[in-house]
């Protein structure tokens, strides 16, 4: 057994959120130079330079690469041998998110009630998604979520018979009706199976992969590849001006489901594709 | 699609002059509003109230800011979404407000409020908020403090860059330009090209 205490949660997680917004991974960064080179459009080709100078500018000075820092989801993966002490578990990842989004000159954009909408201040609550593991460790990973993209995702069930060809029409279908509202060029999560719960997770989970690794199963990985190919045919470019390069990558996961049900999610990230991991 | 660096208040010379796909970098006093704000001000105009600024003949940026780290004028800041101030834009454009910033494509109503009223909706590139940031040489909240990253700010930008999304001639740069790049590379490897 391993004891944490959750001061180190705190400081973790507040170190990640900053971390993350200020930081562009570099799969994205990659991803923005593969797709600046092959793109087609003027326009697009300024905008994928303009977005390299931008990461460039946001690592240099220490700033977060886009403004809507997002709302915080936090993935904690949670080591079954792990003892938490001082404190309660869940409270010091909030805490942990609070400190991040003040010491990180971050923007604070959660509205406590839906529909009363006061801004909260603080950033809080994140989103948490808790998993018990195997080992001693715990595993943080932090995604800034912008309103802009997050928006522009959707859900549906398919009939079983749709198969293939349906869940490509519905992720190409979502796809042209966020255009350049989702700040392409965005990463595509897909989620495919589970429930109307899991499907949506599965998606969110599928867009922390990093770009240019396949599904492991070669259908799912020929589907992806295809996928990805259709999504910049549509013509809808950098910001949706036009061009090739609508998607950076279309991760798909997969889960199995009810004899009666094909349920599909597409969790779209925009080109702010932020995500940081640490383990404690 | 030609360069142009304009300063504001735009004329109404200006604005006829510019045409989709026109590449502006802007000078001058810009005021920053979105959603909640809006709904505000469209509120005042609809009960026949004036608004907590006069707006008449200015830019309005839709778009929020972080917070400035001790020593910087603004955080980064970008262009938000523009449809979400679509249901607000007529009212705005019809009020006298010149030109709107904001990211992504708009619907019809916009496009014919722009030709209707001699306006322009401009895009700016969404989450370029390091680089925009910089082009932000002061900064003011004159209204709906309240509101924080949604309150009223007035600026003063530098060479601001912009392209003309929606023009006063009833254009509509996405949908051109989406048309140019539909099928692009299928064509292209069919020997078709554009
Ligand atoms: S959609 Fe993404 S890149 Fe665009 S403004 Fe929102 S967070 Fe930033």
């Amino acid at each position: 057994m391993r004891i944490v205490h959750v001061d180190q949660i705190i400081e973790t997680v507040a170190k990640l959120c900053w971390e993350a917004c200020y930081y562009l991974p570099e799969d994205v960064l990659a991803g923005f130079r593969r797709a600046e080179k092959t793109e087609a459009s003027p326009i697009g080709k300024t905008i994928l330079q303009q977005l390299l100078e931008n990461a460039e500018e946001a690592k240099v000075n220490h700033m977060p690469y886009c403004h809507d820092t997002g709302m915080a989801v936090v993935f904690v993966e949670v080591g079954q041998d792990v003892h938490i002490t001082g404190g309660n578990f869940l409270d010091s990842i909030q805490e942990g998110v609070r400190t991040g989004y003040r010491e990180g000159y971050l923007r604070k954009s959660v509205v406590g009630d839906p529909l009363i909408r006061v801004n909260t201040g603080d950033n809080t609550p994140a989103v948490v998604h808790t998993e018990i593991v195997p080992g001693d460790q715990i595993k943080f990973t932090v995604l800034p979520k912008g309103g802009g993209s997050e928006n522009m995702s959707a859900m549906k069930f398919l009939l079983p018979g749709e198969g293939m060809q349906g869940v490509k029409n519905f992720v190409l279908q979502t796809i042209k009706e966020a255009g350049g509202k989702a700040c392409p060029p965005v990463v595509v999560g897909v989620g495919i199976g589970g429930s109307f719960d899991k499907v949506t997770s599965l998606a969110k989970h599928a867009v922390l992969r990093e770009i240019g690794v396949h599904h492991h199963e070669p259908h799912i990985a020929q589907l992806e590849k295809e996928l990805l190919e259709e999504i910049n045919n549509t013509g809808i470019g950098p910001q949706g001006l036009g061009g090739t390069s609508t998607a950076l990558w279309v991760p798909i996961e997969t889960y199995a489901c009810h004899i009666t049900a094909l349920p599909v999610a597409v969790n779209i990230q925009c080109h702010a594709a932020r995500k940081k991991t640490a383990v404690l | 699609m030609a360069e142009y660096r304009l300063k504001t208040p735009l004329t109404d010379e200006d604005i006829q002059m510019l045409q989709i796909g026109d590449q502006v970098l802007l000078t001058g006093t810009i005021y920053m509003a979105r959603d909640a704000a809006h709904k505000r001000m469209v509120d005042l105009l609809e009960s026949g109230q004036s608004l907590p600024v006069n707006l008449r003949g200015e830019v309005i940026f839709y778009a929020g800011p972080c917070p400035p780290k001790p020593g910087q004028i603004i955080g980064p800041v970008a262009p938000t979404t523009a449809y979400r101030m679509d249901p607000y834009a007529p009212a705005m454009y019809e009020y006298g407000v010149k030109g709107t910033i904001g990211k992504g494509p708009r619907r019809e109503m916009v496009k014919e409020a722009c030709k209707q009223y001699g306006a322009i909706s401009f895009a700016a590139v969404g989450g370029l908020s390091t680089i925009l940031s910089r082009r932000v040489t002061d900064v003011e909240v004159v209204a709906y403090e309240d509101l924080g990253p949604e309150a009223i700010r007035r600026l003063e930008v530098e060479d601001f860059p912009l392209l003309v999304a929606y023009d006063a001639h009833g254009q509509d740069l996405y949908e051109q330009e989406i048309a140019k790049y539909e099928n692009y590379n299928k064509n292209a490897n069919k020997g078709v090209g554009i």
